[in-house]
């Protein structure tokens, strides 16, 4: 029993991580309603940012020279990828974003290379024991990490001024203009969010299997948390991240024998796909009401 | 207050408006009518920057508008409403409003972000104008409900309302009172006289139902085929000749 809690646990707080990437997604789409398939590459490119920094700078020097970067990227995304593709159908701005995806890595790379790289932030990876439970000391710091990010946005999104101007750019383009909402300035401001979250992500994701190419694939294990959460619910995003983190986790450790193992890997978009059959929208996202 | 000369704009062949000038004075209410594809949407358009023409200025208060785009142009006062209502569908009635008086907070973004202080002063200051407004409207009853969930009718009512708690001084209203009942239209048409004469609104509007129009206007401008073909009170519209054709086609003998 013991063992299955520590199973559970430890899937939550990886659950939180995955949390993290899907909220980058959730971000851009609700203020621009666009899929932003470049999140996991903007992740990479943070984290490779931040190893190549902290070989010349103190830590919080990096992080500060990241986080200047990620809004130098935003802001040169939005004049040169969105605004030219203003009022295009959806699937443009996605393609475009694909586009992103590949340079930002080419950049990334080509800049810093393609060896895998460690990453230290100072937290160890060594686990410790709470009331005769195992759990990770750099799961509890993630964790910790990204339920504050989350409660910051979520925040952030509902009360502040900004945040309403945002959802409301997500709505209508056109209305939100008319009200004297500036698009484009809304737009870098999401997606310089989106870099913030990336950078977390990458630093959390980087410090655990290492800076290199592969850190962008995790983009595709926040596919199935979009589709349990719903694509446009930050609530939706966190709980469906812990769902997936932990559901894969006691997956593997007690169905996985059973079936030759390594079902870890696909289980989540298992997951996604019965949700899917019920809950088209997710489990939290925002059912749309067509009036014809 | 606002004067729009001559200005031209084509969607590839159709010529939408072809040599238009008109004035919006200072606290009327001015209808805009015509045939369907006139080019009265256009104009509204055009007015607040989502088209701009490719001939002709429009100026506002003296500063020329005619490149500006719609949010500028909303900054310097001017706001509208859709003739496809265009609210924020997932948000509340209440928010969808609080974004209309967006443009009326000044505080600094760090504090609009961060809500405290003068920014937390802020938010309440406005939050009482957009209570009146919904007070004003009558939709305290669905303040918190998403806009996307109510009967057209009153959509079109929060939509007036997110534009008016802007405090605009030209209001442009493309369709108010298109597919609602009798009774709704005779609500929609007190709120705009109302704010007409209380807030001294300026106010240009488009209407099918020409008996709101006769009713509420001060003046009347006539569009066909993009160009301006009567202007006058509702009075000489009714006998303007040309008018008649236009509405009633050429084969008619009186």
């Amino acid at each position: 029993m013991i063992f299955a809690i520590e199973v559970f646990i430890g899937g939550l707080l990886v659950g939180t991580m995955y949390s993290l990437v899907a909220l980058g997604f959730v971000l851009i789409y609700k203020s621009s309603g666009v899929f932003n398939f470049a999140q996991g590459d903007m992740t990479l490119l943070a984290a490779l940012a931040l190893v190549g920094f902290l070989a010349f700078l103190p830590l919080w020097m990096a992080l500060l020279a990241v986080l200047a970067l990620m809004i130098v990227l935003a802001v040169a995304i939005e004049a040169i990828v969105l605004r030219p593709l203003v009022a295009r159908p959806p699937l443009v701005l996605f393609m475009a974003t694909i586009g992103l995806a590949f340079l930002l890595q080419g950049i990334g790379q080509g800049i810093w290379g393609t060896d895998p790289k460690g990453l230290s932030i100072g937290i160890s990876d060594i686990p410790f024991k709470v009331k005769g439970l195992l759990i990770s000391q750099f799961d509890l710091v993630g964790g910790a990490l990204a339920g504050g990010l989350v409660f910051a946005l979520v925040w952030f999104f509902q009360k502040s001024r900004i945040g309403r101007a945002l959802r409301a750019v997500s709505d209508d383009h056109e209305a939100a203009l008319s009200v004297g909402i500036p698009l484009r300035r809304a737009w870098a401001i999401s997606w310089t969010i989106a870099g913030v979250v990336a950078l977390v992500a990458g630093i959390m994701w980087g410090s655990r299997l290492g800076v290199q190419f592969s850190l962008s694939l995790i983009a595709l294990k926040a596919l199935p948390v979009l589709i349990l959460g719903g694509i446009d619910s930050i609530p939706g995003a966190i709980i469906a991240g812990l769902l997936v983190g932990a559901s894969e986790n006691l997956a593997e450790v007690f169905l996985g024998p059973y079936v030759g193992g390594g079902i870890q890997t696909f289980f989540p978009y298992l997951l996604a796909l019965v949700v899917l059959w019920f809950k088209p929208y997710g489990i939290f996202g925002r059912e749309i009401i067509e009036r014809v | 207050m606002l004067r729009v000369e001559d200005i031209h704009i084509s969607f590839g062949v159709l010529k939408a408006l072809n040599g238009v000038s008109l004035e919006i004075h200072r606290g009327e209410i001015l209808a805009i009518i015509g045939p369907n594809g006139a080019g009265k949407t256009t104009l509204v358009n055009v007015l607040n920057g989502v088209y701009h023409p490719s001939r002709g200025h429009i100026f506002f208060e003296g500063k020329e508008l005619t490149k500006m785009s719609p949010h500028h142009i909303a900054a310097l006062g001017i706001n509208r409403t859709f003739q496809n209502v265009a609210l924020f569908k997932g948000m509340t009635v209440l928010d969808n409003i609080m974004v209309g008086r967006n443009l009326k907070m000044r505080s600094s973004f760090f504090s609009q972000g961060i809500y405290w202080g003068f920014g937390q002063k802020e938010e309440i200051r406005h939050r009482e104008v957009v209570e009146k407004v919904i007070d004003w409207l009558e939709i305290e009853h669905i303040r918190k409900t998403p806009a996307g969930m109510l009967p057209y009718g009153l959509q079109k009512r929060v939509e007036l309302g997110r534009a008016l708690s802007a405090e605009p001084k030209l209001l442009l209203l493309d369709e108010p009172m298109a597919g609602m009942n009798l009774e709704e239209k005779e609500d929609i048409a007190r709120f705009i006289l109302d704010a007409n004469e209380e807030l001294g609104t300026t106010i240009a509007l488009i209407e099918h139902d020409m008996g709101v129009v006769m009713d509420i206007s001060d003046r009347v401008i006539v569009l066909d085929y993009g160009e301006k073909i009567g202007e006058g009170t509702p009075e000489e519209i009714r006998k303007n000749e040309k008018v008649i054709k236009a509405y009633l086609g050429t084969g008619v003998r009186r």
